[in-house]
């Protein structure tokens, strides 16, 4: 795995894949069983922690409780002997690059859990280290303070300009800062690549599954013409999607369409002039409000169940309310979905 | 405190709010009363009095037992106290640190602290009298080392500073060890790590980092050996000679020999004044421990680097 200089790299996966494991030998709290960690090209494995030009945000901060502040982001320069009056500059410094002058002298105790957070991250910084880590930097706070968090951080990384490379389970904060991101998945490393291409052609069935929500439906390949792949899918009947190198005909292959790609209507629509769309009849299992969308679980009359998820987006398209037991027609373009192998 | 509560939310008038609480405290309050603040008393008393002829006290008003101390026998055996009760707190916390962090961070930890805790189910004398038979002329240690060729006669382990000193810290370590371990337990390893990834070495993450934490638990463990220490009698009476003479032996000798009662009440005074006078000192210090979450303090000036 190779994180280019300057980067905003994630490692994203759910708790236990290694992703910790990871963070903790590139700092070097541990010790890898095989291979090596290099930093500009040179090995940093025989160096301890306190040699490596990397720095760590601890997930539960780990501020020094007996420490104001100012002495926690000034601890690195006190270890280095630094002369007070530019250990004052500098820590100023961080300190307002983290929003936090006014909070100079009080103790990690009298911190919010929000300025905790940027204490660590100033405490992380002012050794001007090649690479910060961030060890799920964020899991400690509330979701609206988290977003906000996030938002700063980024513009900290765009301001300094060093590799982050940030551990998260989040998908959503991965997707929304990373310049690329590395899914792993026991101890795997599944895909890395930009948000982008994680979302919209995930390279195995549990990146899927993982990053956002996802309708799988197995079958097998009927017929390929061009990119135009047809599979049946045992109850539903024929799928239409379109997939660059298609797999030959009879392999089993799974077709995934994310939910907001599926369009709802409760009357049937009219016959689409293209060939490529995806037709299903169902009824709603549950429809689950969440402000600004609607999720619905629908049933086909197979008893597959599709999630679909309807914006409320505007006048325009806004229909009559879909309720429970309604019955519902959905459509998909073969573009919009995609193909993964059997694995 | 659950029916008191409900009491007083009910009844509007003041009148009938009972307060029990002074009643909740009687039973302590007789029992320190009896015990421990009469004793005092009689002891302060007692020093301020005439001795009588064969022991016990004459009821007249004196000071001859405090101006009898001011000789330099009972200096030396103060200071003399002093330095053993010092050198003892200082070595128990010295080994008692290491056993506590080990201790706290093991898997066994239920294991290792009954280790601790058991040599407390067997009599204090009984083991003082295991240590002479370990540093004894004739005991296990001298002929170790008389079998092995090391030396040629016994050596005289027993009945001088040293012994005294061995002893007392082999008594009172666990007194240092216990809370050295409640509060190393307590303490976050996470920040030791944080401390490695800032560019601290092994050993300055332990002194930056791990000790100042701690702080609470030292001063806990200083007391707690310091203050038996310098009132210990039965070590010094059984391991020690005459240069290891310390002020309890003073007091037993001043009360069961020489029969002056106000003498040996005015010796117990020194050794209250010193030991209270300690414990002051430790709670002045624990206040500007970081426990304190006092916002006024916080706001001191910078530590020079």
């Amino acid at each position: 795995m190779v994180i280019r200089k300057g980067e905003f790299f994630s490692l994203l996966g759910p708790s236990g894949c290694g992703k910790t494991t990871l963070l903790r030998i590139i700092a070097g709290f541990d010790d890898p069983d095989g291979g090596d960690v290099s930093l500009d090209g040179f090995s940093v494995l025989n160096f301890p922690p306190n040699e490596r030009h990397v720095n760590t945000v601890f997930q539960n901060y780990a501020l020094f409780p007996h420490l104001t502040v100012f002495e926690n982001v000034a601890f690195p320069l006190r270890l280095k002997k630094t002369p007070n009056a530019a250990v004052r500059s500098r820590v100023g410094d961080y300190l307002e690059l983290v929003q936090l002058s006014a909070h100079a002298e009080k103790m990690p105790a009298q911190l919010s859990g929000g300025q905790k957070q940027r204490v660590a991250v100033a405490r992380a910084l002012i050794n001007e280290p090649n690479v910060l880590l961030l060890d799920e930097p964020l899991s400690a706070l509330d979701a609206k303070l988290r977003q906000h968090m996030l938002i700063e951080l980024d513009s900290i990384h765009d301001k300094i300009g060093i590799t982050f490379i940030y551990v998260t389970h989040d998908q959503q904060e991965a997707l929304s800062v990373s310049d690329r991101i590395a899914v792993m998945n026991a101890g795997q490393v599944l895909q890395i690549g930009t948000p982008h291409e994680i979302y919209e052609s995930p390279a195995t069935g549990f990146v899927a599954a993982f990053i956002g929500e996802t309708n799988m439906l197995e079958g097998t390949v009927e017929s390929v013409d061009g990119t135009m792949v047809a599979v049946s899918v045992p109850g539903l009947g024929r799928i239409l999607v379109t997939e660059d190198e298609p797999p030959a005909p009879g392999s089993k292959a799974s077709v995934v369409v994310r939910p907001e790609k599926i369009r709802i209507d409760t009357e049937r629509p009219a016959p689409a002039k293209r060939m490529d769309i995806n037709f299903l009849e169902g009824t709603v299992d549950e429809p689950i409000y969440s402000g600004s969308s609607t999720k619905y679980y629908v049933r086909h009359q197979s008893g597959t169940i599709l999630k679909v998820i309807k914006q409320h987006s505007n006048w325009s398209d806004e229909g009559p309310e879909i309720e429970w037991k309604d019955r519902v027609y959905l459509s998909w373009s073969a573009d919009d979905a995609y193909l993964l192998g059997a694995s | 405190m659950a029916p008191m509560a409900v009491r007083s939310h009910r009844s509007k008038g003041p009148g009938r709010v009972r307060n029990y609480g002074p009643a909740y405290a009687g039973p302590a309050g007789i029992w320190l009363t009896v015990f421990f603040v009469a004793p005092l008393l009689v002891i302060v008393a007692y020093s301020f009095l005439e001795k009588g002829l064969y022991g016990g006290v004459e009821p007249r008003f004196s000071l001859e037992a405090y101006r009898s101390l001011a000789n330099s026998v009972f200096l030396r055996v103060s200071l003399n106290t002093l330095g053993i009760s010092m050198v003892t707190t200082l070595l128990a916390i010295l080994i008692a640190l290491p056993c506590g962090y080990y201790m706290a961070r093991s898997n066994h930890k239920t294991f290792l602290l009954m280790l601790v805790i058991i040599p407390f189910w067997t009599n204090f004398l009984i083991r003082i009298y295991a240590w002479i038979a370990i540093l004894g002329n004739n005991g296990f240690l001298n002929a170790l080392l008389l079998r092995a060729g090391w030396i040629a006669s016994p050596v005289q382990f027993l009945y001088n500073q040293v012994a005294v000193t061995v002893v007392l810290v082999y008594t009172y370590l666990p007194y240092a060890i216990l809370p050295l371990y409640s509060t190393i337990e307590k303490f976050d390893f996470s920040l030791l790590e944080a401390a490695r990834d800032l560019g601290c070495t092994r050993r300055g993450a332990i002194f930056r980092v791990l000790l100042p934490n701690i702080r609470a638990g030292i001063i806990t463990a200083v007391l707690f050996v310091f203050i038996p220490t310098f009132g210990a009698y039965a070590v010094p009476l059984l391991v020690g000679g005459k240069e290891s003479y310390m002020l309890g032996n003073f007091v037993a000798e001043e009360l069961t020999r020489t029969r002056n009662w106000p003498l040996a009440s005015a010796i117990s005074m020194v050794i209250t004044l010193v030991t209270t006078l300690g414990l002051w000192l430790m709670f002045k210090l624990q206040g500007k421990a970081p426990q304190a979450k006092d916002p006024g303090r916080t706001t001191g000036e910078r530590r020079a680097p």
